[in-house]
């Protein structure tokens, strides 16, 4: 937010992989994009030239329409073709590998890559083959960049700020890239970081991330202005992490009672689809005065257009340097 | 082998002018080595140029150190069902450029080394190649399923030289405590891949901070030292001799140490990467950093490396597993887990001399008497009459490790780019030169 960003209209790097990669200012700056493409969408302003001519690739190996559908809708929204890759159910199948998939979309020519893929780490290894900008929209248990970012602008909007504020994420943390990516943003911009989760599905050596970790809700929750709740994703887990739903609800699931714990004004966010009655009671997540949940998903396009546009100028800079103001109809 | 021209009518051949070290002789003084046809005749400080027989050949080493020959305990070399990862051939000339002669080769094949032709098959193979020396393994249990003993007292007859699942850890407590007996009354020796699967099914690197950063399931140390545990209380149960491989924890060191020194009849072995690299080597998810077991923290390489240096760890192994490029170009939970090693066991290990002051017999001892005293080969020292298998090295001599001018078939090796110290510049199987330095016949 600080003013040597504030005439930024690129970032640094070719791809967005992890939040661990950014700075505060790009993070900033990516929250600053998008705040104005939010206002842009609310007023119906078309932003239709500002991609106009580039090519954009969903890749999704694990199945999300949420998020497939959000990264859709954001390069329509600044003109750029979209072409939807289905490879869960396609080549895997027939035995290509994630090298040999790379090298046939460089083949195409994409402009940008959003990439789903089941397997920590695998985002980066197919970034390394590939001429295009490469988004990560989720790999394994590692990170989900632009659902932190998301997460972020929610926050800000709502709160003002990021710094100072205690945030609680609270659930499935062992499996979920939703937790480590925005444990990296909050602490990256100041907030304080909270987990909170039965010792089971918490990951070895989560303090040294510089988060504070409780396994009792209540304590975890207690003066905080922020509460992040992870879905429990049963279809990670081999074999029995928490003994039933219904434990699992009694002592992490967030109802009003529990919620008394927070601050009055504690914000709800929740990253979706939700599984009502595990990790969240219904009317709680229902509660439009505490809950963010739809602004999350609102503002979900609009991070995710700040970032393609942001990567997409950013391929364009000419070897001199830097250019100033957005490179609008150039191929 | 019968029709072998080296049939002990030959010249005597002498190596002169070297640091002759052979530590069960505890001999280490300068001085040389004398052999004819496939044996050793003498060693010591005795073999200099004015005593040896006229019509011998005479080879200067120039102060080099003569060693018995390397033996590396434990090795995949490919065939049958890998040829595309490594041959026999391959693996051979790749060993005898690291100064080993002598290679006990793994069971984990395709189809697994699990009965006596299988076995008498790798015997064949490793005639037909007359280069390193190689003795089977075979696997402890039928398909190394870790259900049904496979034939111990007959696979020992067809040359199996121990027993190991290999790759996979004997896990059925019930089949371990039967193999251990079972294997005691032949004198056998059980090799276990130490690590409790069922703790960490998913895992695919140390269990910590760094797998926690990077989304990947991680492997308890802990799943090491409790099956050490379980399986040396099996040892006080059978009195079997048994053998933990490529141990990687500070805390197996230490439970080890405590069995020994309690008489129980057990032996441990590792492998460079256990001393040489961390977890941290894991970098940028670099599929070539998945090993069996994994990378461990920092304090365990300390630890290991001083298990080296005392004793406790009684063998340095290669833990060769070539992997293609196929194999590992993939998300690092599905890459195949190992790395090459046969060529650089030798610069790595000498790291323990050049850092940590470990003397140069000790290091002869772990790469080479002791893991042919474990097994119970016929090499490893440089007594009158024993084959004369023999390497000279260079401790001192600087090189930088290319994977591209390693001569396995594969290339996965971390040690890429690595500046070392010290090589084989000789290496003598049976009485045969098979390897110069630069030259490999």
């Amino acid at each position: 937010m600080g003013p040597p960003f504030q005439t930024a209209t690129s970032l640094a790097q070719p791809h967005l992989l992890a939040i661990e990669d950014l700075s505060a200012g790009e993070i900033s700056l990516i929250l600053d994009t998008a705040d104005g493409h939010v206002d842009a969408i609310r007023a119906r302003e078309s932003r239709r030239s500002r991609l106009a001519g580039q090519t954009v690739i969903n890749l999704f190996f694990e199945n999300s329409t949420r998020t497939r559908t959000s990264f859709e809708l954001a390069a329509k929204r600044l003109g750029a073709e979209v072409v939807n890759m289905d490879v869960a159910v396609s080549s895997i199948k027939k035995g290509e590998t994630l090298i040999d998939t790379a090298m046939t979309l460089n083949a195409m020519h994409p402009d940008a890559l959003v990439v789903r893929h089941p397997d920590s780490g695998s985002v980066k290894l197919l970034a390394r083959k590939v001429a295009a900008s490469v988004i990560n929209g989720g790999d394994g248990s590692h990170e989900h960049p632009t659902q932190a970012l998301l997460d972020a602008l929610t926050i800000r909007r709502r709160k003002g700020r990021l710094d100072g504020l205690t945030v609680t994420i609270c659930g499935d943390i062992l499996h979920s890239r939703v937790a480590r990516s925005n444990i990296h943003l909050l602490t990256i911009m100041g907030a304080r970081v909270r987990a909170v989760a039965p010792p089971t599905l918490l990951p070895g050596a989560l303090d040294r991330l510089g988060v504070e970790v409780f396994t009792d809700m209540t304590a975890g929750l207690a003066g905080a202005d922020i509460v992040m709740m992870l879905r429990l994703q049963q279809e990670r887990m081999q074999g029995s992490y928490v003994p039933s739903t219904r434990e699992y609800f009694h002592f992490f699931g967030l109802t009003y009672e529990k919620l008394a714990a927070a601050k009055p004004d504690a914000l709800i966010l929740h990253p979706g689809p939700m599984n009502r009655g595990v990790e969240i009671d219904s009317a709680v997540a229902d509660d439009i005065s505490r809950s963010a949940i739809l602004d999350q998903v609102e503002l979900g396009v609009a991070v995710r257009m700040a970032c393609l546009e942001l990567l997409l100028n950013g391929r364009n800079i000419s070897p001199g340097g830097p250019e100033q103001g957005p490179v609008e109809e150039n191929r | 082998m019968s029709a072998n021209r080296t049939n002990g009518a030959e010249a005597p051949v002498a190596l002169v002018n070297g640091r002759v070290i052979d530590p069960a002789a505890q001999i280490d003084a300068p001085g040389g080595v004398l052999s004819a046809g496939r044996r050793i005749v003498a060693a010591g400080p005795d073999i200099r140029t004015d005593t040896i027989p006229a019509e011998a050949r005479v080879i200067d080493v120039g102060g080099a150190v003569i060693a018995p020959g390397l033996v590396d305990m434990r090795a995949a070399l490919g065939e049958p069902g890998h040829e595309h990862k490594e041959t026999l051939a391959t693996a051979s000339r790749a060993a005898l450029a690291g100064g080993i002669t002598a290679i006990a080769c793994l069971p984990n094949t395709i189809p697994p080394l699990d009965d006596a032709p299988a076995i008498e098959f790798i015997a064949r193979r490793a005639r037909e190649n007359k280069g390193v020396k190689v003795f089977p393994y075979a696997t402890v249990t039928r398909g190394a399923e870790g259900r049904d003993l496979t034939e111990i007292g007959l696979l020992r007859e067809a040359g199996a030289v121990a027993f190991t699942d290999g790759t996979r850890a004997v896990a059925d407590p019930l089949v371990m405590r039967r193999a251990l007996a079972y294997a005691k009354g032949f004198g056998a020796l059980i090799v276990q891949h130490p690590e409790e699967p069922r703790l960490s099914p998913s895992g695919v690197m140390n269990a910590g901070e760094i797998a926690t950063r990077l989304g990947l399931s991680g492997i308890a140390p802990q799943a090491e030292v409790m099956m050490i545990e379980r399986d040396l209380r099996l040892v006080e149960m059978t009195g079997a001799r048994y053998h933990a491989a490529h141990i990687s924890t500070a805390e197996s060191v230490r439970v080890i140490a405590a069995a020994k020194a309690r008489g129980l009849p057990v032996t441990c072995d590792t492998a460079p990467p256990y001393f040489a690299l961390t977890e941290v080597d894991v970098g940028d998810y670099k599929t070539f950093a998945r090993l069996s077991p994994p990378l461990r923290r920092f304090e365990d390489r300390i630890a290991i490396a001083e298990g080296v240096a005392d004793g406790t760890i009684d063998a340095v192994a290669s833990d060769h597993q070539p992997q293609d490029e196929d194999a590992k170009r993939l998300p690092f939970a599905h890459a195949a887990p190992g790395m090459i090693g046969l060529e650089t066991l030798l610069a790595i290990t000498l790291q323990l001399h050049h850092q940590n002051d470990m003397p140069l017999p000790a290091i002869v001892r772990r790469l080479s008497t002791d893991p042919a005293a474990i097994l119970g080969l016929p090499t490893g020292n440089l007594s009158p009459g024993t084959p004369a298998d023999i390497t000279v090295f260079d401790p001192d001599s600087p090189w930088k490790i290319e994977a591209d001018r390693l001569k396995s078939k594969s290339r996965n090796t971390l040690f890429d780019g690595r500046p070392v110290m010290g090589r084989a510049i000789m290496t003598v199987v049976d009485g045969r030169i098979l390897h110069e330095e630069g030259l490999c016949s």
